[in-house]
């Protein structure tokens, strides 16, 4: 569980983070999403204990982050932003070693259990400095995992890895957030997408945006949006379309097709349809799209539109 | 203490991996071994010419040599402990495990400490074959004292590189911070001590080069004591703050 009260950190005369206010729950997987330098790796710094906020607190685990600090790391489990890797060391060692400063009473099952969540078992006593990016990342994974954390809290979690590894990561991430509260932060906003039950969306420090990925969809259907798609040559649609009343914001597409918005309130769908017959398009397809979380990030970040 | 313990055999360990370890053992090493042959040398000429030299001792041979390596040795030791952790990002690992600052600041020092005195046992061949070689044998208790003095000087010496390195990002920063404190403390301060009479206490007490040499001569007393564990205590206390203040930036 994770309660934060008003966190906010100044950099000098830089504020970084402005009154956060947010939770988490045992067996909620939240996503951290924003720009960069909006404040995500902040707040999770101040969350594990790395650096106290300038005002504010939490609770993590149930323990206060600044009076309980050392409570606090005990439970949880944090995979920093650079994934934090001593190369002259073997997998094992590194495990061995982070399992010697949380004083596990076995680490050696531990070590096996978790090398075989993140799949390196094969890898352990191979050397650190060896390893590719996408094993970093998982011995990474493997660190924050070894004491079955209460709280995980994990920074770009699937950053430079290949897409087969994303999604082994993202499935981990999944069934670890069954149990334990999983803060992940990202910015690929499809990956917020599947894997969070909710989603906090910060920019400059504050947060602009808190719902269910669908929600937060939902909300900010502020334009609908269709696709229109002919058969064969699609030339000169898109002027076509920009000329009837209504239609706003023609984009061809690269597969062909012509995207355009429209306000709610006045459905341009059978204009639209009429205008293309008529101007001898054979009509495929007509349809509406949803925005995608990526659209609603951009809109949320740029100026901010939407209040809590 | 556990904790301190993790991170000493961590950093102990990973100093048999550093080539600035090897390079500073050989030269400690190489430096004592051919001062000493010398030394037999030059001992046996005089004789030869019918004089009656004293004696190499350990002091000379291989106590002052070391100690007047680590000026250069221990800044080289020590620059990369904290640096190298917040450079590479894992110190975020250690600040957010439950460990406490002064344990990740005293087991780095610990691991510098445990390594170099490694290098010391190995000199101990020194003063083992020069007992064999003079009559009546060494001064035991001169040698015992002086490797307490180049001991507790060496502990003092790598507490101020180790807080160096937690005060620097950059090891070359903490390498010449932790060399220019050195070269004032041998030297430096010995000059106001002859110069001005009236502030010659507080700065002859400063004075490292002086502690060093006078327990060297087998006179173990306790303001030496004191100097030597107090400037140890200072350098990873400072140390242990200068990774706090961090924490706040």
């Amino acid at each position: 569980m994770i309660r934060a009260t008003g966190l906010t950190k100044d950099y000098g005369s830089r504020r970084a983070i402005e009154n956060l206010t947010f939770e988490a729950n045992q067996g909620e997987i939240v996503g951290f999403l924003g720009p960069n330098g909006a404040g995500k790796t902040t707040t999770m710094r101040i969350l594990t204990g790395y650096m106290p906020p300038t005002y504010g607190t939490a609770q993590v685990a149930g323990f206060d982050i600044i009076e309980e600090s050392m409570e606090v790391r005990r439970r949880v489990g944090y995979l920093p932003e650079t994934v934090p890797l001593y190369p002259d060391m073997t997998v094992y060692g590194y495990l061995k070693f982070m399992a010697d400063l949380r004083h596990l009473p076995d680490p050696d099952d531990m070590i096996d259990e978790t090398l075989e969540i993140v799949g390196m078992t094969e890898r352990a006593d191979g050397y650190i400095s060896n390893l590719s990016k996408g094993m970093r990342q998982r011995v990474g994974l493997a660190q924050a995992l070894l004491h079955k954390p209460e709280v995980l809290i994990l920074d770009e979690p699937t950053i430079g890895l290949d897409p087969a590894q994303v999604v082994e990561v993202r499935n981990i991430i999944r069934e670890i957030g069954k149990q334990r509260t999983v803060l992940l932060s990202t910015h690929i906003l499809s990956e917020a997408q599947q894997v969070c039950d909710r989603v906090l969306i910060l920019n400059r420090g504050r947060i602009v945006a808190e719902d269910t990925p669908e929600n937060l969809q939902a909300r900010l259907m502020g334009a609908e949006r269709a696709i229109l798609t002919v058969k064969g040559d699609a030339d000169g649609l898109a002027a076509l379309l920009a000329q009837i009343k209504g239609v706003k914001n023609v984009q061809a597409r690269p597969d062909g097709g012509v995207e355009f918005q429209f306000a709610p309130g006045m459905d341009v769908r059978p204009e639209v349809a009429r205008q293309t017959i008529q101007a001898g398009y054979d009509l495929l397809e007509l349809r509406l799209m949803g925005l995608s979380l990526e659209e609603i990030f951009l809109e949320l970040t740029r100026d901010s539109k939407i209040s809590k | 203490m556990r904790n301190v313990w993790t991170i000493a055999s961590r950093e102990y360990r990973h100093y048999f991996l550093s080539p600035v370890a090897y390079i500073v053992a050989f030269l400690i090493l190489m430096l004592a071994g051919i001062l000493f042959v010398f030394q037999l040398k030059s001992v046996q000429d005089m004789t030869y010419q019918g004089y009656y030299p004293n004696p190499p001792t350990a002091a000379n041979s291989v106590i002052y040599p070391t100690a007047f390596m680590m000026l250069f040795a221990a800044p080289a030791l020590t620059m990369r402990l904290l640096s190298e952790e917040q450079r590479s990002g894992t110190l975020e690992l250690l600040l957010t495990a439950p460990l406490k600052d002064w344990e990740l600041v005293v087991g780095k020092w610990l691991g510098a400490f445990m390594y170099i005195l490694t290098v010391y046992v190995i000199t101990l061949i020194i003063p083992i074959v020069l007992n064999r070689l003079v009559v009546p044998g060494i001064d035991i208790k001169a040698t015992v004292a002086g490797y307490l003095a180049l001991i507790l000087f060496t502990a003092a010496f790598l507490a101020i590189g180790t807080a160096f390195s937690s005060m620097f990002n950059n090891q070359f920063a903490a390498f010449f911070a932790t060399l220019i404190t050195f070269v004032l403390l041998w030297w430096v301060v010995g000059w106001p001590a002859n110069l001005i009479p009236a502030a010659s206490g507080f700065f002859g007490y400063l004075h490292a080069y002086a502690h060093l040499t006078s327990m060297m001569q087998g006179a173990i007393a306790l303001k030496d004591l004191v100097y030597f564990l107090s400037l140890t205590a200072v350098g990873l206390f400072v140390g242990t703050v200068a990774i706090e203040i961090r924490r706040w930036q």
